[in-house]
């Protein structure tokens, strides 16, 4: 999370935001995290940063693996054992479901109008 | 706060498409707005707000990845095979390191670096007047990562070594996460853990190149079940070589040898 945190102040620096709105973070079925967690992480680790008060999404990645037998892509509905649903075969190759990526940032930005500014 | 979101907000009015509904949005418009926005609405009587939404899609271990990627390519360019050795404490990593240093370290010329939290009892262990040793102690950190690979590397001598060993910290669970440069990673699991520990700690199976069942001597003396543990681990790790050894009566040695000699890269 210290290094999320790191990312959204580089991010919102060059683009000049002040203030971060909502943070979404993508996170696999099997990447080893548990998003319960990275809220926890999050809640306790913003305040004084730029994200302090910004909500947090998490979208989770199913995870996925190849048939080599079946030459096709299946979803890994749950655990650790990736069996092809058509031919019962173990598949050791992961196509998706790894992922721990900050996928967005929302920031926003006051403007003051021009007719506050000629006050 | 401006009077006219409170008076929405207090009044608690319904929305009921009666057709036409919009589709589910992914931003919650309507949720609290921040103190600092609020602010600028109240005192801007334009009320306008910059709303940007930036595509980032960064990996967040994204550092470690950087330097593991630099590591990488670090020891191909030197020639050399890096391993990163991982297992739960005491399965027996360093004594086959120890073994392996005495034959195949005689063979072609090896490197180690350990990692403890404590102690430098292991770097002691596999000290070796023709192998390069060095001890990290991560102090509470529960595996290494590439800056420390990287650190460590420039402090031993990599000259002639065709094979660096990387003997983690005892633990099966975080070093899954840490790429540290390796071109192999190889995960011990020894008899005296229990033929299901692939099912309970699949993530560090799945990440390997190479599964060594370990202390096949005892195996059954200890009533363990090999063909079981040698099912298990081809379920969660198909991708995986395994090989079953003792580093005290040499079976399956030189089969890990073998492995070794198969992924040299090329001498330059």
């Amino acid at each position: 999370m210290e290094s999320a945190l790191a990312i959204v102040s580089r991010e919102a620096a060059s683009h000049g935001a002040a203030r971060v709105e909502r943070v979404t973070l993508r996170v696999g079925a099997i990447s080893g995290v548990e998003p319960e967690a990275l809220r926890f992480a999050f809640e306790a680790l913003s305040p004084g940063t730029v994200a302090e008060g910004a909500q947090l999404d998490i979208d989770l990645v199913p995870a996925r693996a190849h048939c080599a037998e079946c030459d096709k892509d299946f979803t890994i509905e749950s655990g650790f054992l990736f069996e092809c649903p058509v031919c019962r075969a173990f598949s050791g190759d992961v196509r998706s479901g790894r992922e721990l990526d900050l996928a967005r940032l929302e920031f926003s930005t006051p403007t003051t109008p021009d007719h506050v500014l000629q006050n | 706060m401006s009077s006219k979101i409170e008076e929405a907000l207090a009044t608690g009015f319904r929305i009921n498409p009666l057709n036409r509904a919009a589709a589910p949005s992914p931003r919650n418009l309507s949720g609290p707005l921040s103190a600092e926005i609020s602010a600028a609405l109240a005192s801007s009587p334009g009320g306008e707000v910059r709303v940007q939404s930036v595509d980032v899609n960064v990996p967040l271990l994204e550092k470690n990845d950087i330097l593991a990627e630099r590591n990488r390519g670090y020891f191909l360019g030197r020639g050399l095979l890096a391993l990163n050795i991982v297992s739960s404490p005491g399965s027996g990593k360093t004594t086959l390191l120890e073994r392996t240093l005495d034959e195949f370290g005689l063979e072609e010329r090896c490197a180690v670096l350990v990692g403890d939290l404590e102690t430098d009892n292991d770097g002691r262990r596999l000290n070796r007047p023709h192998a390069a040793v060095a001890q990290i102690t991560t102090g509470t950190v529960c595996h290494l990562d590439a800056a420390m690979i990287a650190r460590a590397a420039e402090e031993i001598d990599l000259d002639g070594v065709r094979v660096l060993f990387i003997e983690n910290v005892g633990n099966l669970v975080c070093p899954a996460s840490f790429d540290l440069g390796e071109q192999v990673r190889v995960v011990l699991l020894s008899c005296t853990e229990g033929e299901d520990k692939p099912l309970k700690y699949p993530p560090i199976f799945k990440s390997a190149n190479l599964v060594l069942l370990t202390k096949t001597d005892i195996a059954e003396a200890l009533g363990f079940d090999r063909a079981l543990a040698v099912e298990n681990i081809r379920r969660i790790a198909p991708q995986a070589q395994v090989i079953e050894v003792s580093s005290r009566n040499g079976e399956g040695v030189p089969a890990w040898y073998e492995f070794l000699r198969a992924r040299l890269p090329r001498r330059r």
